[in-house]
């Protein structure tokens, strides 16, 4: 039986690529450190065991990275998808330190693949964790277990002592029991946001929330988030706004991962409940698109929308772990998906008018657009005509929330009166920092190691 | 898509439903060859898991990297969904099948058939002593160990063969180069499917921590092997081709070969054996458990006691040492077909096949 008595060097909250990076930072400074991880074991990792790669600026090739990525790329990719709902300093120092990153997780026991197939696009930017990221999360696990790091599953920290400008310590409940005390000299905040807390979402989304599905881990309920708020520690991002994807609505409520995603909606054409389309599907490629779907169909009655395809399409994209609802005709098809037959066999007539001849291309802006419609398909418009009919239900489906912990760059978390002398914070706890709007793809693990090793090295520098 | 439903499919519905959630994550591309193979397909039919299954070589790493295994309700067990669907087809494809479930999944009718050979070679050495010949011939003639063992030999191999044809028109394999005999040569040389992708090893007996101990394990015994047989069939050549009779001295092919290759396989034997106790058994085809361990202590047995015969060379230890070692030997000639050793013949099989398919998506 372990005791938890003793007074630790470093507590690290949070069991994730970033409590991890910061764990075996401090551990290897010669640090006496402790990791308190919400989850059970085999759900260890928060988000981090669903990601897949990470995104790395790099001058030259560098396995198994190809050409090069540099700064202001990299920055500029950021700046499309924040909008400017970013950081500029913190940013482009999270860019470039991201370079000497990806050595150092090989060093601790990551392994690289080449980008996996279909992902073709971004074997430049991107690299790809062999096994995905519940095989880094194990690796680091056992890289922490070597350096002696000491390890708590189910150990949900409920209250963060502050005295002043000074943490003192920690009230875990481990394995639901009551509460014990961890006190330590330094601690790292790096347990992710509140997704999973469907009453929270519900508080600042609105009760439609209650319908989302969280695509990841559901351990992450922004507890020490919201204690620390509480506390008023300085805190970025909306308050208001998560990042959510299309994916299939049959998913389940937590947890469902990668698997669950649909690539389907270019060459669909999407109805809400009432039968009706509401968005161009065709506006855009869908990886520029898809994380504008989650919120378009979170604000459909219901939070639900109806992708329908033809036989002509159906081949265009990934598979979905669900086989879609397959029916000869469309109102055969409506019955099945509990639409209204009539209305969207209307809604497919009216469409299929006003498709016009063209060249298809279906991995580029092929201008194939419809005429007349007050919701116009501005590519990729066919008409469906080809049985059989495919149908896949869509609901939005929670991948982070943008409210954070601002700190400095040095990780250090903040308020009004000041930097906490000794606590720091990385990951999705201060992703907010950074990202203040939209997502890029593998820049949550980049956000992750960066900050959870530079929170590692301080908080060893001041236990030191 | 639930829990509770799983336990009613069979293994290759089971391995289908797997398969087709595994095929739309993708994570673990470069752990081996079961996954580039796998997107090639979008369905898959049974002689697309058929060759999947005989691909994996169940190192494990897409199970302890998966994030869908249990508790997570889609409840992936990858390596034992393929173990379950390889094993179906080793036994489905052999002739007869009864004969093979027996063996693959009860060590006791193999130490069965050990009995039933050692009363055998007893027997005869009791009973046909031969007048003349030196060495272990002196116990039993040439020629009547050739009669015993030719046929012990070549019937099995038959039956291998045409277990081998069926498995090439299920899984569609196409024609055979010598290019794709090559490559299947180089994975199974170097056992490249137990390396992990990355050359750290594969995940066995310390949970998610990858290691080299069980490819090197599994070297010893097929290299080991091999250098056995090679010893005997140098043995063979001497004695017709040459009229070179045994006893051999150290340097001649059939010892130079065949005590490493023995003190090998008894290395080997104990690793793999000592590994097999120590993973988890959930990872694998659970009621071959035992037919495998005893396969394992089986080819152990013909290598220490072939050696223990060399050892005991001019004493009255021949005799019965002789009568254990053809006993082991014939008992692992005759199961060939009907116990894991099938394994050594389907996976290079499954190599050749997929060397082949790849040129074609190329």
């Amino acid at each position: 039986m372990t005791r938890y008595s003793d007074l630790y060097d470093i507590a690290v909250v949070g069991g994730g690529n970033a409590a991890l990076c910061a764990a075996i930072t401090a551990a290897k400074a010669g640090a006496r450190v402790i990791i308190l991880e919400g989850a059970p074991l085999p759900y260890r990792g928060g988000n981090s065991r669903h990601t897949r790669n990470f995104r790395c600026m790099h001058r030259g090739p560098m396995s198994p990275l190809i050409d090069a990525y540099e700064e202001d790329e990299y920055f500029n990719d950021l700046m499309l998808v924040t909008k400017g709902k970013t950081d500029e300093h913190l940013a482009r120092m999270t860019i470039r330190t991201s370079e000497e990153c990806l050595p150092w997780m090989q060093e601790h026991g990551v392994r690289f693949q080449p980008s996996l197939s279909g992902t073709l696009s971004l074997s430049r930017t991107n690299a790809f964790f062999l096994g995905g990221g519940k095989a880094l999360v194990n690796a680091y696990y056992n890289t922490a277990t070597d350096l002696g790091v000491t390890i708590v599953y189910e150990a949900q920290v409920r209250h963060v002592h502050r005295e002043g400008q000074a943490i003192t310590h920690l009230d875990v409940e481990i394995a639901k029991a009551p509460a014990v005390t961890i006190r330590a000299r330094a601690f790292v905040l790096a347990s992710g946001g509140f997704q999973a807390d469907l009453d929270w979402l519900a508080r600042a989304w609105g009760p439609s929330a209650r319908n989302f599905l969280i695509r990841g881990t559901p351990y992450n309920r922004g507890v020490v988030l919201k204690d620390m708020l509480d506390q008023g520690a300085d805190s970025v991002g909306d308050p208001t706004q998560c990042h959510a994807v299309a994916i299939d609505g049959r998913a389940p409520k937590y947890d469902g991962g990668i698997v669950t995603r649909l690539d389907c909606v270019p060459f669909s054409i999407v109805v809400n409940r009432d039968g009706q389309r509401f968005y161009d599907e065709g506006e855009d490629t869908w990886p520029k698109r898809y994380a504008i779907w989650g919120r378009l169909v979170a604000a459909q009655p219901d939070q639900v929308g109806y992708a329908l395809i033809d036989a002509k399409s159906i081949d265009l994209f990934m598979p979905s772990v669900f086989p879609p609802i397959v029916a000869d005709t469309i109102p055969e098809l409506a019955a099945k998906m509990g639409l209204d037959p009539a209305v969207v066999q209307a809604t497919v007539d009216d469409f299929n008018a006003a498709c016009r001849p063209g060249t298809f291309h279906p991995t580029e802006l092929d201008g194939m657009a419809t005429e007349g419609l007050a919701t116009p398909k501005t590519n990729w418009a066919r008409p469906l005509d080809t049985p059989p009919y495919y149908g896949y239900q869509l609901r939005p489906g929670v991948t982070f929330t943008y409210l954070g912990l601002k700190v400095s760059d040095s990780a250090q978390v903040h308020t009004p009166d000041g930097p906490i002398t000794n606590l720091w914070a990385a990951g999705e706890i201060m992703a907010g920092s950074i990202l203040g709007q939209g997502y890029l793809a593998g820049f949550g693990m980049t956000i992750g190691t960066v900050f959870g090793r530079i929170a590692g090295k301080e908080a060893a520098a001041h236990v030191a | 898509m639930s829990l509770d439903l799983a336990p009613s499919l069979t293994a290759t519905e089971e391995a289908r439903r797997q398969i087709e959630i595994c095929n739309a994550c993708r994570y673990c591309e470069g752990f081996c060859s079961v996954f580039p193979a796998m997107t090639r397909s979008k369905a898959f039919a049974d002689g697309d898991l058929t060759h999947l299954s005989n691909l994996c070589h169940n190192c494990r790493g897409c199970h302890y990297a998966c994030q869908y295994t249990a508790p997570h309700e889609f409840n992936l067990n990858i390596p034992a969904a393929l173990a379950e669907v390889r094993q179906d087809s080793w036994e489905r494809l052999a002739r007869p099948q009864a004969v093979a479930r027996m063996f693959h999944e009860r060590g006791v009718a193999m130490a069965g058939l050990l009995v039933v050979a050692l009363t055998l070679f007893f027997a005869l050495i009791a009973a046909a002593r031969p007048t003349g010949g030196e060495g272990f011939y002196a116990y039993m003639a040439h020629n009547l160990m050739i009669a015993i063992f030719i046929p012990a030999f070549v019937a099995p191999l038959a039956l291998i063969g045409l277990s081998l044809r069926d498995y090439w028109r299920e899984v569609g394999g196409g024609r055979v180069r010598l290019r794709h005999l090559a490559k299947a040569g180089d994975m199974a040389g170097r056992m490249k499917n137990l390396n992990g992708g990355h050359g750290d090893g594969c995940n066995f007996e310390d949970g998610d921590r990858f290691s080299q101990k069980r490819r090197i394990a599994h070297q010893l015994m097929m290299w080991g092997f091999l250098a056995c047989f090679a010893a005997t069939s140098s043995g063979t050549i001497l004695h017709y081709v040459f009229g070179w009779y045994a006893p051999y001295p150290i340097w001649a092919p059939p010892k130079l070969l065949g005590v490493p290759g023995g003190i090998a396989m008894v290395a080997g034997a104990i690793g793999l054996a000592a590994l097999k106790l120590r993973a988890d058994p959930e990872l694998g085809a659970r009621r071959v458990w035992g037919g495998e361990m005893a396969f394992i202590v089986l080819l152990g047995a013909v290598a220490a006691t072939g050696l223990a015969l060399y050892a005991v060379t001019g004493t009255e230890a021949v005799g019965p040492l002789l009568a254990i070692h053809l006993a082991t030997v014939m008992t692992l000639f005759l199961l060939m077909p009907f116990s894991k050793m099938i394994h050594g013949f389907f996976r290079f099989t499954a190599l050749v096949a997929e060397a082949g398919k790849l040129e074609k998506t190329r």
